[in-house]
């Protein structure tokens, strides 16, 4: 029988290593978002001298694609250094899992994501971001570029939802081409928000919405 | 009794009745040549009657006379004659406008999108919260340029029961052709030609546990209507190429099986399958409408968790169904149905389809939900969300 995957991922999705939750981690990301589609939570926790992975945890809303993945990266991170940690690509991934189908590369790359949002996460809450590129415009675009869109399960770039983007003297502020009463008007500001705020030269992220 | 493997998907396709296959048998091995004209052979003059015969008691089935019954290879071909050939015979003489519901079966759809391409105004009814149609909708957007209106008796993925019998009054004092796509009500959800004003429906064997690869179209006498596949002169010059005589047989044997008391049957178990994953399984959504639906179909989204990982977690066990998340799709989209009934992606994501069929039992059921209710606790302890539904 053509089974689409292979006893490694069969076995990683039956049996997820490092399910879970770290309470207070020192990094943590979530990539997705439960309206669009397949989510994935990475929690991290860092020696601060050495600058290794010392925990890793993760959880999944998503396929099995997506939840052997998740299980793998903390495999592959764990008692790694966060640079180290941060260059696992999708195809080691996918090798380490003995290959997963190209389709479900768009499930199962964010997991990698994860972890790598996690380690930022980290970094920029220890002040460890070392190229401390002014947060521009484009910057701040680049990042929204991760926020989901729950109506279209784009993310808001690229449907359009971002009207404006000011960054000024430490403030950003970002205009929703959506009524601030709006069904989704509040995930999106939250979300768009845990992009902005850690950013090393930023003081005040601001999320409005149109009248 | 120890259960073995469930299929519980049955809208996809059927296990074929072994009466079924007796039937067709001779059409195999004894007299297997093709229906002839009249002025043919022995056997070809057999075969013809055989036909006929087939023909009569399907078109019987649904209240039409003989000559208003065709076979197709299924579904999507009838489904693609209705609305190609109305358009090919109406659009130039008539119009060019075409309504049909925003949820129909992909053949519908994709041929109304097909047409959209050809020059064709196509309008898309929204749906409500249970997948029915606004009646007084559609009445307002039929005008003297449409020429079709086609909205499925049953939906394929929620099985919500459309009021064919008011669609199809408003398009009678109008003028305009009404086709349904009843795919899965056949035989299941009661439909009389003689009653309700349709003027073409598409059936299939697939989901009766007939043979594959046959299917009908009604085609109400008069109706315009262009053959759209070119050949020869078979089912009254509308269909070319050679008939498919095992397949009607079997078709019209199939039809033959379905009684009320399995259809209460079906009505029985669906009602259990609901009932007790309402009862068992917290943070769950029953998709479709609660009385308005097919005897054979429960959809329920399972909240917090992925179709996908379900299914494969039930596959383990043997247990066969449908989810309508994107992950399991070949397009990688969600439902278009979970979305037209108003669901959002989240909605999509965690729905399951349940279908059943003559060879399920209450046995089944109670197995189907149980295993359902572990998996599912079991997926949302690892999920970011919805905590409280582990077990």
């Amino acid at each position: 029988m053509a089974f689409p995957y292979n006893e490694i991922v069969l076995e990683h999705f039956r049996n997820p290593r490092n399910v879970g939750t770290i309470e207070n981690p020192d990094g943590k990301a979530t990539e997705g978002s439960p309206a669009c589609g397949d989510m994935v939570s990475v929690y991290i926790n860092v020696e601060p001298e050495t600058k290794k992975i010392t925990d890793v945890k993760f959880e999944s809303y998503g396929c099995a694609s997506n939840i052997a993945t998740g299980s793998i990266i903390t495999e592959l991170s764990k008692g790694k250094t966060i640079d180290e940690a941060k260059k696992i690509t999708w195809k080691e991934a996918s090798e380490a899992l003995g290959g997963l189908p190209p389709i479900k590369a768009h499930c199962s790359v964010l997991a990698i994501e994860g972890l790598r949002s996690a380690i930022l996460n980290y970094e920029e809450k220890h002040g460890l971001v070392t190229s401390k590129e002014a947060t521009t415009e484009e910057v701040v675009r680049k990042r929204l570029k991760r926020v989901m869109n729950p109506m279209k399960g784009l993310d808001m770039v690229a449907t359009n939802l971002v009207k404006s983007v000011e960054v000024k003297d430490g403030v950003i502020r970002v205009v929703v081409d959506l009524p601030e009463d709006h069904q989704f008007a509040a995930t999106i500001k939250e979300e768009a928000k845990e992009r902005l705020e850690n950013l090393w030269d930023i003081k005040e992220v601001n999320i409005d919405f149109v009248k | 009794m120890t259960i073995k493997a469930v299929y519980m998907d049955n809208a996809a396709a059927t296990r074929l009745d072994e009466e079924v296959l007796e039937a067709m048998m001779p059409c195999y091995f004894e007299n297997y040549a093709v229906a002839t004209s009249e002025f043919g052979y022995s056997q070809g003059l057999e075969a013809r009657e055989i036909l006929a015969d087939a023909r009569t008691r399907l078109a019987a089935s649904l209240g039409a006379e003989p000559g208003e019954f065709i076979f197709t290879s299924g579904s999507t071909e009838s489904s693609n004659l209705a609305l190609k050939g109305v358009a090919k015979a109406l659009g130039d003489k008539k119009g060019k406008h075409i309504i049909i519901s925003s949820i129909e079966d992909f053949p519908v759809l994709h041929s109304a999108r097909a047409l959209e391409k050809q020059g064709f105004n196509v309008d898309y009814l929204e749906v409500d919260e249970y997948g029915l149609i606004n009646t007084e909708q559609l009445a307002e957007l039929l005008t003297d340029q449409t020429i079709l209106v086609s909205i499925q008796h049953s939906n394929q993925e929620i099985g919500t029961i459309q009021d064919i019998e008011t669609i199809g009054r408003l398009c009678r004092e109008k003028k305009v052709l009404f086709h349904t796509d009843a795919t899965h009500t056949f035989t299941r959800v009661p439909l009389d030609v003689g009653k309700i004003p349709v003027d073409l429906i598409t059936v299939s064997a697939h989901t009766i546990h007939g043979p594959k690869g046959i299917g009908g179209l009604y085609i109400r006498k008069g109706t315009q209507i262009a053959k759209i596949m070119d050949g020869g002169y078979q089912e009254f010059d509308l269909r070319a190429g050679a008939e498919n005589i095992p397949g009607a047989v079997g078709f019209a044997r199939a039809v033959d099986l379905v009684s009320d008391e399995e259809n209460a049957r079906l009505k029985e178990m669906r009602d259990k399958i609901i009932e007790l994953i309402l009862a068992k399984i917290p943070h769950v959504t029953l998709n479709g409408h609660p009385e308005k639906r097919v005897p054979q179909n429960a959809n329920i989204t399972f909240h917090y968790v992925e179709g996908e990982s379900i299914t494969l977690h039930l596959d383990m066990y043997g247990i066969a169904v449908s989810t309508g998340s994107a992950c399991f799709s070949r397009s990688l989209e969600a439902s278009h149905v979970i979305m037209g009934i108003g669901g959002d992606h989240e909605r999509a994501h965690g729905s399951i389809r349940f279908t059943l069929g003559r060879y399920n039992n209450m046995e089944e059921v109670v197995h189907i939900v149980d295993t359902m209710a572990k998996i599912v606790g079991n997926l949302r302890l690892i999920s970011p969300l919805g905590k409280e539904g582990g077990v």
